[in-house]
């Protein structure tokens, strides 16, 4: 499973961690139910935390842990179940997060872009034949009607600066 | 009607370029059928019984004649010469071959127009008074803020695969045209002390489960519209439930979180985002509205002679007139209603040549501005008074003139089984008869307002929930059999229809609605009395007795 991170193809660190493993040096994923519970010990280990959070979970239970996350992976157990979009927006934009937000699951080029423009940086593609036209997918718009965590200039900008430019 | 910008053209071309790369891969085989499907639906194509089906967005039922000519030569190009119009004021295309696709939807952007979020988990076309802009008994022209939505809603990266489609529909007017209290969510634009604002309802719906509609908020600013709407999507997208695809619909998540606690939740949302970057000032607003091109109407005066002389010499103009030509709000001007139900006919379908001719007569006699109307008819909604005669001569000639919108022929029916997949009947036939039985003009103007409502499923898309007397299609024994609802209504008192018995066979349907008719006729307390206001005051029990009597 090809990992797609800010738009190249990257290596992937973490080791995603059962509950009752012991915790290993160096990067590791655990579970929202073991980042809840031992939270505090574990962002005061030494070595980068990221949480694999489920779809059904309210990310405002995240807000302590933000600036120890280093990855958060948002899951799409079937790319139609859009959830994980929403809990993408909110991380950014409401909870001021900065860490990797990582697609899982079901994730596949024709929503790629949708994934970039809610705040998602890392995609865990399902197919190789994506991760190699990752770049022409993100590409497929030039034109955006909505303002999100993204910070893309949308077409109300462009209208206001063509009106201000008087184009 | 709203001129796309640069870059409202430049997202469509891109559009159509996405679902050709999408179609080439499903054809060559990098998609299977189930991948691809989602992908097809976004743009409004379906597989149906006997080809793919192509549902063209027209954005809130608005089209120029360029465009309908337009959807004219798609339906002599790629169709078998005609389209069907549908109650989200859309149109349908039956025959379209899947590596046709593509071009059809390229020749349908070069005006404007596409088959973009007509289908799937998404926001649908944002639905409005057909008369919008021209009626006299509107506060506001709400199509800017129908265009407002559409913007905000097209591929919203947010919102695009939420539990189960959402509808919004938004009226400005005192009648409600636009059967609001039965859509996702419903607006009703007013104004409270000068400011314009609107009345959000949310969670009504038919279907399986029909709901009407709650209002979570009386007033929301109309610089709010946005933030707000985005606040319910949201409540909606984390919280409406997936588990059960009939159990998906927002209505079940008001209906089951209770409204007060969804408005609740929708409220702590809103506090977040409200004064974000969805707010709408005035600037954003003007450059929306400024592309609206609204029509120079003469300065003219009502009842011009040749309306007149007209209406006093010739009784099919007149009786033409009384049905089908509406007052505007501008002196001297009309609102003319085509009907595209003639007897014998599918409801809703128009040919290519109608679609030509009609184009031909908004150019002449009516701007060059076209509506579709929720019940499948189309509207011109600036006519002079005075061309009225000339125009009513025409329309005649093509086939369009039927004095009968809102009388019991002017029937909306969804597709059925004569082309949908998930239809348990056919709705149709059943329609096309129920014209021949009632066909005589001045008989069905004495029945008076009367909303038949045909669905050939539970699905409803022939809302007969709403119906006066609605009319659903139910396999029993592989055998087509018929629910008979009364007294429905899909206006701003919107309430459920009735069931008023055992499901009738096929071939005793039309008698059946025939009793039901005669038994109006001879309980009315006058003609003033329609029939719904006949089956409200009276109950179902007189009219049950009576449809089933001769059994």
């Amino acid at each position: 499973m090809p990992l797609v991170k800010n738009g190249a193809l990257a290596a992937d660190p973490f080791v995603a961690l059962d509950d009752d493993a012991a915790l290993p040096d160096g990067p590791v994923i655990v579970s929202a139910a073991r980042l809840l519970a031992e939270g505090p010990a574990l962002v005061a280990r030494n070595g980068e935390i990221g949480v694999a959070w489920p779809n059904d979970k309210d990310v405002a239970e995240l807000q302590p842990f933000l600036s120890r996350l280093s990855l958060i992976t948002l899951t799409f157990p079937k790319f139609r179940d859009g959830r994980a979009y929403s809990q993408a927006r909110l991380l950014r934009e409401r909870y001021g997060y900065k860490g990797e937000l990582r697609a899982v699951g079901n994730v596949l080029r024709d929503q790629v872009l949708l994934m970039v423009r809610a705040g998602f940086d890392a995609f865990a593609l399902e197919k190789a034949a994506d991760a190699e036209v990752f770049g022409k997918a993100v590409a497929t718009y030039s034109v955006f009607y909505q303002p999100t965590g993204d910070r893309r200039p949308t077409v109300r900008d462009a209208r206001t600066a063509q009106a201000a430019t008087g184009v | 009607m709203y001129v796309y910008d640069e870059f409202d053209r430049t997202f469509l071309e891109e559009r159509v370029a996405e679902f050709r790369d999408q179609v080439a891969r499903r054809l060559s085989g990098e998609l299977n059928e189930e991948e691809f499907k989602p992908l097809r639906l976004m743009n409004g194509v379906y597989l149906q019984l006997h080809a793919y089906m192509l549902r063209v967005c027209i954005p809130y039922g608005t089209l120029s004649s360029q465009q309908l000519r337009a959807l004219g030569a798609v339906a002599r190009k790629y169709d078998r010469g005609y389209g069907h119009f549908t109650t989200r004021q859309n149109i349908q295309f039956n025959w379209i071959k899947l590596n046709e696709l593509p071009d059809a939807m390229a020749d349908l952007a070069k005006v404007g127009i596409h088959g973009l979020q007509t289908s799937g988990n998404c926001i649908r076309n944002t639905t409005t008074d057909p008369w919008a802009g021209a009626a006299a008994d509107e506060v506001e022209d709400p199509r800017l803020y129908a265009e407002v939505i559409r913007q905000w809603s097209t591929l919203h990266p947010e919102f695009t695969y939420l539990p189960r489609k959402f509808k919004i529909a938004i009226t400005a007017a005192r009648h409600d045209r636009a059967a609001i209290r039965v859509h996702d969510i419903g607006l009703r634009l007013h104004q409270r002390d000068g400011e314009t604002g609107f009345e959000v309802m949310v969670g009504g719906g038919l279907g399986r489960s029909p709901f009407i509609g709650k209002t979570i908020k009386d007033f929301l600013p109309k610089e709010h519209l946005l933030s707000y709407l985005e606040a319910v999507l949201r409540t909606y997208n984390l919280g409406g439930r997936r588990d059960n695809i009939y159990k998906a619909r927002i209505k079940i998540q008001v209906h089951e979180m209770g409204a007060e606690a969804f408005a609740a939740k929708v409220e702590a949302e809103w506090a977040e985002i409200r004064d974000g970057a969805l707010k709408l000032d005035d600037a954003a607003l003007d450059a929306i509205r400024d592309r609206f091109l609204v029509p120079d109407l003469d300065a003219l005066e009502d009842q011009p002679a040749e309306l007149a002389r007209a209406l006093a010499t010739d009784a099919a103009f007149a009786r033409w007139h009384s049905n089908s030509v509406a007052p505007h709000k501008a002196k001297g001007h009309a609102i003319v209603t085509l009907s595209l139900k003639p007897v014998g006919a599918p409801p809703g379908d128009a040919t290519a040549d109608q679609m030509d001719a009609i184009a031909d007569l908004a150019d002449q006699y009516a701007y060059g501005e076209i509506r579709v109307a929720h019940e499948q008819n189309l509207t011109f909604p600036y006519v002079r008074q005075k061309d009225l005669p000339a125009l009513w001569a025409k329309l005649q000639a093509i086939g369009v003139a039927t004095p009968n919108v809102g009388l019991l022929t002017d029937i909306i029916a969804c597709p059925g089984l004569d082309y949908c997949s998930l239809a348990n009947a056919r709705s149709i036939p059943i329609a096309q008869k129920l014209t021949e039985r009632f066909a005589d003009e001045a008989r069905i103007a004495d029945i008076g307002r009367l909303h038949v409502n045909i669905s050939g499923c539970i699905n409803a898309c022939g809302h007969h929930h709403v119906g006066h007397i609605g009319i659903l299609g139910v396999e029993k024994k592989d055998e087509e059999f018929f629910q008979i609802t009364l007294g429905g209504k899909g206006n701003s008192k919107a309430r459920i229809g009735e069931l008023i018995g055992p499901a009738v066979a096929e071939s005793e349907i039309v008698d059946v609605v025939e009793r039901l008719v005669d038994t109006y006729l001879n309980l009315r307390t006058s003609p003033a009395e329609t029939f719904v206001a006949a089956v409200e005051r009276l109950g179902i029990e007189p009219f049950k007795e009576r449809a089933y009597a001769p059994r």
